[in-house]
């Protein structure tokens, strides 16, 4: 634990607990074969600084939960991921991500592919400590034939309707990525979609919070309006200030996806040396390291586009 | 040629207006596009003969009105928040339509966005299933296929996705309850699945385009009816709208060349 400039609340007399952390303290709750739920959605508002420090770690064998973007791919490249429990992969402005159909198309990663609505339906069951929640969805699909431990169950009631019986997904750990959090573990996200980062919490043994900024409690009402504080502490175990936290994946209003990244991402893994290259400059580093690397290269891009233009004007 | 040098209108027209057919008759449901014709046919509809029909903003709120395509996010007038968890409720509650893309599309109906070749190992791994199983047993779905062939028109897709006509009856009645395929639409015709065995048939053959044409691009044993029409002209208000107000840097032309 990392003491900082916020003391904790201490209203009523009594302080609530401080549960801040870093990043290491962070993959230290975390172990070998763990079944890991990663917050966001597709390229946007992903823990990406909690992926990095996975990355940098010696786990291994996880299962990773997620409606998935690079967070996904990364994971998979490095080598962590035995099982990816999905509805999609996908960089959003990019349709799918490399390093993950490179793993598919290699066989080496097992698969849970399910309907997202599901993938929401498991992730509520879990959270509501129920074995299964029944939907329509995924009847007559081949996520039903893919996916031979999935049961249907009959209406106990007079419509006996056989629904899809999706069972809970219980996580042995979850990180998301907020915007704004507290001390104590109140999240805030300020984007307009909070996505299922409650539940994946929910659903969760260990439950952590990353986010570009510890602020005091009473500093979250001038951030936003009421529900925007969506992440109670009730469901937090630790919070991770880091800032930039998200990149390259949306972070709105603190910042858009990285799109120039995000393609020299997509460019580096299509070719072996340029992606030893990508991971010794970016992947290789510490977060301070990655987050002072990657302005840099936002830089180089900025002015070999300003030296393109210029030539054309020539 | 007939019909497209004569009149000016590209086949790129064409497919957006059928999109908007799509959409017709359905009053007050939340409609949700991918792709350029789509996303034109669902504006267009809703400025013309569709006006209840609820538009997103491909991101987390309704919006009044039909923007243009790529309008900024500031010119827009937000109706309601729908993040996705919201979303759900939508497509659970049946009041959606939805045109989605497809690589694989069958006979009878299944789409396929998963993964092409076995799923344990795919050839290529696509995007995922998405929403696809729970769309498809939930709400009214079609499909755009910008670039119609043996590979996108096929027998049987690799991974049923979205769930077919046959499919959904071998599932029973909680999977047909719901389930319609109303349309496919192409680069080449517009489909749907308007036969006895539900399987899919030619409906119309857009200006440009010949039945010889569209049979030697599916991979499978299309239902022809004697007599097939053309897909119908845009109106001149629908060619305006199109032109100068939903559409007019083109994007339509992108993704169905001239």
């Amino acid at each position: 634990m990392r003491a900082g400039p916020w003391a904790p609340s201490v209203e009523g007399g009594v302080p609530v607990a401080d549960k801040r952390m870093d990043l290491d303290d962070l993959v230290g709750e975390l172990a070998d074969g763990m079944t890991i739920g990663i917050g966001g959605w597709g390229s946007r508002r992903k823990p990406m600084a909690a992926v990095r420090a996975i990355l940098r770690s010696d786990l291994t064998d996880l299962t990773v939960v997620s409606y998935g973007g690079p967070d996904v791919g990364l994971l998979c490249a490095a080598g962590k991921v035995a099982k990816v429990v999905f509805g999609f992969v996908t960089l959003d402005s990019i349709p799918t991500d490399p390093h993950f159909k490179a793993a598919r198309q290699s066989g080496a990663v097992e698969t849970m592919e399910v309907d997202e609505g599901m993938f929401y339906l498991g992730l509520l069951a879990a959270s509501q400590r129920v074995p299964f929640l029944p939907t329509r969805s995924g009847l007559g699909s081949d996520v039903l034939t893919l996916n031979p431990s999935l049961r249907t169950v009959r209406s106990p009631y007079d419509d006996a309707e056989e629904l899809v019986a999706m069972p809970a997904l219980r996580l042995d750990a979850a990180v998301v990525h907020v915007n704004r959090a507290d001390a104590a573990g109140s999240g805030q996200i300020l984007g307009p979609d909070p996505f299922f980062d409650e539940l994946f919490l929910g659903a969760a043994d260990r439950r952590f919070v990353t986010t570009e900024r510890v602020v005091p409690t009473e500093q979250l009402s001038a951030e936003g309006p009421i529900q925007t504080m969506c992440i109670s502490r009730l469901l937090t175990d630790g919070v991770v200030e880091t800032p930039g936290g998200a990149h390259f994946t949306a972070c709105v209003p603190d910042y858009g996806r990285d799109e120039g990244f995000q393609r020299e991402y997509v460019a580096a893994a299509g070719d072996p040396d340029a992606w030893a290259a990508f991971h010794e400059r970016f992947l290789s580093v510490d977060e301070a390291g990655y987050q002072a690397a990657t302005r840099e290269a936002a830089d180089e891009r900025a002015a070999a586009k300003a030296a393109r233009a210029t030539k054309e004007d020539a | 040629m007939t019909g497209t040098a004569d009149t000016g209108v590209t086949r790129a027209e064409y497919c957006a207006v059928a999109c908007a057919e799509v959409f017709r008759g359905d009053g007050e449901v939340m409609a949700s596009a991918f792709g350029t014709a789509p996303a034109l046919g669902a504006r267009l509809a809703r400025r013309t003969f569709a006006p209840d029909l609820v538009l997103t903003d491909g991101d987390a709120a309704l919006v009044d009105g039909a923007p243009p395509l790529g309008a900024r996010p500031s010119s827009l007038v937000y109706e309601s928040h729908m993040p996705y968890r919201r979303v759900f409720d939508v497509v659970w509650s049946g009041r959606r339509n939805l045109i989605m893309m497809a690589s694989q599309i069958d006979r009878t109906g299944n789409q396929n966005i998963s993964a092409i070749g076995p799923h344990a190992r795919p050839r290529a791994q696509l995007v995922g299933v998405r929403g696809a199983p729970g769309n498809t047993v939930n709400h009214t779905t079609s499909y755009w296929v910008p670039n119609h062939s043996p590979r996108s028109f096929v027998e049987q897709v690799d991974v049923v996705s979205g769930v077919g006509y046959a499919r959904a009856a071998a599932a029973g009645p909680s999977a047909t309850r719901f389930h319609e395929i109303r349309s496919v639409v192409s680069n080449l015709g517009v489909f749907d699945f308007a036969t006895p065995d539900r399987v899919m048939r030619l409906a119309s053959v857009h200006p440009g385009v010949t039945v010889d044409d569209v049979v030697a691009a599916t991979g499978f044993a299309l239902v022809v009816p004697d007599d097939v029409p053309e897909t119908r002209m845009p109106t001149p208000e629908e060619l305006e709208l199109l032109r100068t107000v939903l559409d007019p840097s083109s994007l339509r032309d992108r993704e169905v060349p001239a």
